[in-house]
This record gives C-alpha cells, structure tokens and sequence, in this order.
C-alpha cells in the first residue's frame, strides 16, 4: 500500500496521467479543503473537489495545445514521507494511509513549494487497489496562493 | 514616459489616458500605483467587508486598503463601524488576526492600552504617569481613529478613508441595483457570508483584473482549452438529458461572439459597469423549485419573477469590487504593487432559501475563481503576459477602441452591445478624474 502511495505520486511526477486517472475508483473523490478542519467537501468551499469528470477535465486541458498557461509547462516534485497506515480492513479490502508531503511546482524561473498531508482511502476492486478519497491537507491553505495547475 | 514624474505634472498625467487608448505606465509603474493608492484609493468609497462577517458585538474583520490596516469592529449597539487598525499610543496593530472576537474590550498586546467597542479609550496603565503631560488634548487620548466615512449598502460595507471625495450615492448612482438584485434574491432580502475566501495571488496589476470582468471578448478565447474541453468531454460522454451543474457552470464561457454581444453592457459614471443587461451566462442554470417557491411566498409572483429573471454577469463596483448577484459570488480586489495584487472570492447564503443555492454558489467559486481553477489559470495567465509585454518598447499604448464613438466623451452613462470596451474607456475616465490634482478634473478624457 505504502509502494501504492508512493507510484501514485510518481506518475503525477513524470506527468503519465493518463495512467494516475485510472488509479481512481468511480466513485472517487480528489479533494483539498479550503477550511482547516472541514468535515464535509460541500459544506465550505475547497480548493479541489473533483470527481473523475472534473479529474478528466484537468488532465485533457493540459494536453490541449490552446491551454496557454502551459505552453511553457508546469513541473512538480513531491517529496513524500514514509506513508503511515492508519486503518486496515483486510476482510473488505478498505485501508487509510496518511502521508505528509513536500510538493514542489515549477515554471522556468517560477518556483513554489507547498506542504501538508495526503490522506488516502483505497479500496481493493477486483484484486486492484484504488482511490475511494485522496484528501490533501494542505499546511497554507489561507494564504494567497499562486495558481496551483497540476496536482498534489 | 516611464521614469519621469506624473506627482507634479497634470498634463503628464493627462496624456496617459486617450478617449481609445491607455499608457502602459498605468499597468507597470510605481509611482503611478503610489499615486493610485492615495489619490484613487483613499478617495473612492472601497469594499471593506460585509457586516454579516461581524455578527455579534465584539466581532472583527481586518483588511489592509490603500496601505492602512483597517478593523471593522461590531460594536455593544449593534453599530458596525471601522478604525485605523493602530494603536493610539504607539501604532501597533490592536488585533492581528484576520477575524474573530475580541469580547467586551480591546486591548493592545504591547503596552495593555484598553478601548472599548467604539473606539474610545477605557483605560491606561499607571495613567497618573500622564499628568499634566498634555497628552489629554492629542489624538493619542482619542482612542482608535475611525474612518471618516463608512457606508453599509445591504450589508456591504463600503469606507472612503479620505475627507475628500464623493457622497457614497452620488458615488455609485443606480450601480447599487446589482447588490440589491443579490440580496433580493434571498426570501428574507439579506445575504450572509459563508463558505470561506479563495485568495488568490496576482502577478498583475490591479487594473487587468477589473478590466477582464466586463470583457465579453476574452471567454471564447482564453476559456477555450478549460471550460472548451468541459463542454466537448460531456458531450463525448453521450450521456444526454440535463448536464450536471459543474457543466453548466464551464460551458457558457464558450458560448460564441454573438451570445456575448447581445448580452449587452450598462455603463454608469464613476467606472461602474455590468456585463448582462438581456441574459447572462447565469441565465440558463436548472430551476431550484423549492426555492422558486419561497421566493413567491416572499415576494409574490410578479416581483419574484421579477428579481429572479435579472441575471447579470459582472458588476464592476470601481476600483475595488466585483459581483455576481446571479450566483452570489463576489471578487475584491487589494492591490500590493504595480505587478501584484491579492483577489479574494468570498461566497454569500442567501438567508431563507434552501442550502443547495450556496452549494452551487461555491461550486463557482471553487471552479471559475479559485487558485486551483483551470479557468482561473487561463485568466491570470493573459495577464501576468500583459505585465511582461508591455515592456516592450516600440507601441507604450494599450488600445481601447473596439467600438468606439466620440459622442461616449460627452455622456457615457447608456447601454451598449456586449463586447464594446466602453466599461473598460469609463473605468479609465474615472481613474482619471480621482488621479488629477482637484480643480484640473474638468476635460478627462
């Protein structure tokens, strides 16, 4: 599972997001709460809330030759700690990591580090894991940030 | 003209500003954005908060304008008033966070001076120390200074820091109907804040943001590759029937030229301005039926109808604010230097109708004006290469043309055809008019 969380970071990393996408259970939700402390995605607003429609959405229009914002592209890095289980439900296959992070985004000479907590419930599908919530805690969430166009 | 001196120079100002076109120095210079923040920004009545932020007595709500750290504080009577966010003996900020409670009293955290919920001095320690002083009769026994000029519109409080300046009525005129149009829209006519504030970091000036708003040329262009792909992937999917809100939301901003034209604009003095005169990007959204029906148990059919079939897109409230009353979001703009400023999306309940409106409401937000919005990245990227290009010598001209007619220079206030750059010449006219020296206002552009 740790091996999991790990190779999910990497393929956002080298940008192989066709295959990230399909890491996602139907169902999934990929969200980072704008609150600190926010229990709901829809009580408040966030600052992801997507499903595997908006997820589409995202990774399409950074292949799209009129996304302009990227004609010089984005990069990251996440620097991750060892990802820590906190649940584990072997007999219905559903587990918790917690995995706190550095994540880096650059832009020729624009760079910005972020940090915070990826929390991630998986759920095995047919003898495969998959993403039922990627939660992202991020540590600035209240400041003003910059525009943030791939993924934590 | 980069470099030289526009403080001692009316005419150099003057030249920067032509009926069909703007200097670039208005976007890339320091000393202009020092002399924006005190000559437009002290003079004209700025968006504060909303007083529904400060529901309780001791409630407070901090925001810097033109430089001052300002406090808006509720006070024992009920009273929403704003202060210079300074100590009265030797300037520290009395509070630091951004909100909160401050209970019955402040008290600053350096030297315990105490003051009460409308400003006054309570207390001072060892205050015998100050016999005889004089210091009974300055400013620093006056307690907190308060903002000479406040005014609260629907809840949206709005502060002129200077004495000078317009009345805040004559100041906004019938620009005042977008806020009414929002808080109509709730059964009970009253907005709350709720849901939290995006801020977004802005590698531009101020000026591209308020200019975009009202700008029905852009959306089909630099949209096309974010709310473009939303439409065309739903429409892969085949799924038919009722797209789902999200969709909704991204597919009109690629709507084509003509639906942005027909959607008009209305254009008031003062820079004032809304996109939406006959339909909107807002217009088409599902029906919420619960809440059509409070809205006619409220308000009756007629006037329900009535509130509910405005559908504005943007209200440019100059220099500082921006609205949707359709969808009950805002933007705010707090400008930090010529080539930074901070934009903040606040998101409103409508009190009495069903939560779902708010959830919707900060869908938007989320989707369209957040610093993780593809939308949001498509925008703030065509500004921050304005900011880079106008650097380029050879045209310092940024053109403002697109249906043009001279007979604007006499009265602009009217409603013309969606995609003019008419918000954009009256925006310019105002700032004009705030930025030349009392007395040489007459004849702006």
């Amino acid at each position: 599972m740790a091996r999991f969380v790990r190779r999910e970071a990497r393929l956002i990393d080298e940008k192989r997001l066709d295959e990230w996408y399909e890491l996602f259970a139907e169902d999934a939700l990929y969200w980072m709460p704008l609150a600190r402390g926010q229990t709901d995605p829809h009580s408040h607003t966030s600052l992801f809330c997507e499903d595997r429609f908006l997820l589409k959405v995202r990774i399409e229009r950074l292949k799209d030759p009129l996304s302009h914002s990227q004609q010089q592209p984005s990069f990251c890095q996440h620097v991750l700690q060892q990802p820590e289980v906190v649940e584990r439900d072997d007999e219905v296959g559903e587990y918790a990591l917690r995995t706190p992070f550095v994540y880096l985004e650059t832009r020729l000479d624009e760079q910005f580090v972020l940090g915070g907590v990826a929390h991630h419930d998986l759920r095995r599908e047919d003898g495969r894991l998959k993403i039922a919530v990627k939660r992202i805690e991020l540590l600035n969430r209240d400041a003003a940030l910059p525009s943030i166009q791939l993924f934590l | 003209m980069t470099g030289s001196s526009y403080a001692s120079n009316p005419e150099a100002l003057r030249a920067l500003v032509r009926a069909d076109a703007v200097h670039r120095d208005l976007y890339i210079s320091e000393e202009l954005y020092e002399m924006e923040q005190e000559r437009l920004w002290r003079n004209a009545w700025i968006y504060m908060g909303h007083d529904s932020q400060v529901p309780k007595p001791g409630d407070f709500y901090t925001a810097d304008i033109a430089g001052s750290p300002l406090l808006m504080l509720r006070g024992r009577d009920g009273e929403v008033r704003v202060f210079l966010n300074r100590c009265a003996h030797k300037g520290t900020r009395v509070v630091s966070a951004v909100e909160g409670n401050c209970g019955s009293s402040l008290r600053c955290p350096y030297h315990g001076w105490t003051y009460r919920l409308d400003g006054g001095l309570r207390t001072v320690p060892l205050k015998g120390g100050y016999r005889d002083t004089g210091i009974s009769e300055s400013a620093h026994w006056q307690g907190l200074a308060p903002v000479p000029n406040v005014a609260i519109h629907r809840g949206f409080v709005f502060v002129r820091l200077s004495n000078e300046g317009p009345d805040f009525h004559d100041y906004f005129g019938d620009s005042l109907s977008s806020i009414d149009n929002m808080a109509d829209r709730s059964p009970e006519g009253r907005l709350e804040i709720a849901g939290g504030a995006l801020r977004y970091d802005h590698n531009c000036n101020w000026k591209m943001f308020v200019e975009n708003l009202n700008d029905a040329m852009h959306p089909m262009v630099a949209h096309q590759s974010s709310a473009g792909v939303a439409k065309r992937l739903w429409e892969q999917e085949g799924v038919g029937g009722t797209p789902p809100m999200v969709v909704q939301q991204f597919a009109p901003f690629v709507s084509d030229y003509g639906f942005f034209d027909k959607m008009g604009v209305r254009i008031y003095e003062n820079g004032h301005s809304y996109t939406g005169v006959n339909f909107s990007i807002h217009s088409k959204y599902s029906a919420e039926p619960e809440y059509e029906r409070r809205m006619i148990e409220a308000y009756g059919e007629e006037r329900a109808h009535a509130i509910l079939s405005e559908n504005r897109h943007n209200t440019v409230y100059f220099p500082s604010l921006t609205i949707k009353g359709a969808i009950q979001a805002i933007r705010v703009a707090r400008p930090l230097a010529a080539d930074r400023t901070v934009l903040e999306s606040w998101t409103f309940r409508l009190a009495g109708a069903p939560e779902e409106l708010l959830k919707r409401t900060m869908t938007y937000s989320r989707l369209i004006n957040a610093p993780t919005s593809v939308v949001g990245h498509d925008d703030l990227h065509c500004y921050s290469e304005i900011q880079k290009g106008l650097h380029a010598h050879g045209n310092e001209w940024v053109s403002l043309h697109r249906n043009y007619d001279p007979a604007e220079r006499d009265a602009i206030a009217g409603v013309y055809n969606g995609t003019s750059e008419v918000s954009m010449r009256g925006q310019f006219r105002a700032w004009l008019k705030h930025m030349l020296p009392r007395g040489e206002e007459a004849g702006a552009a």
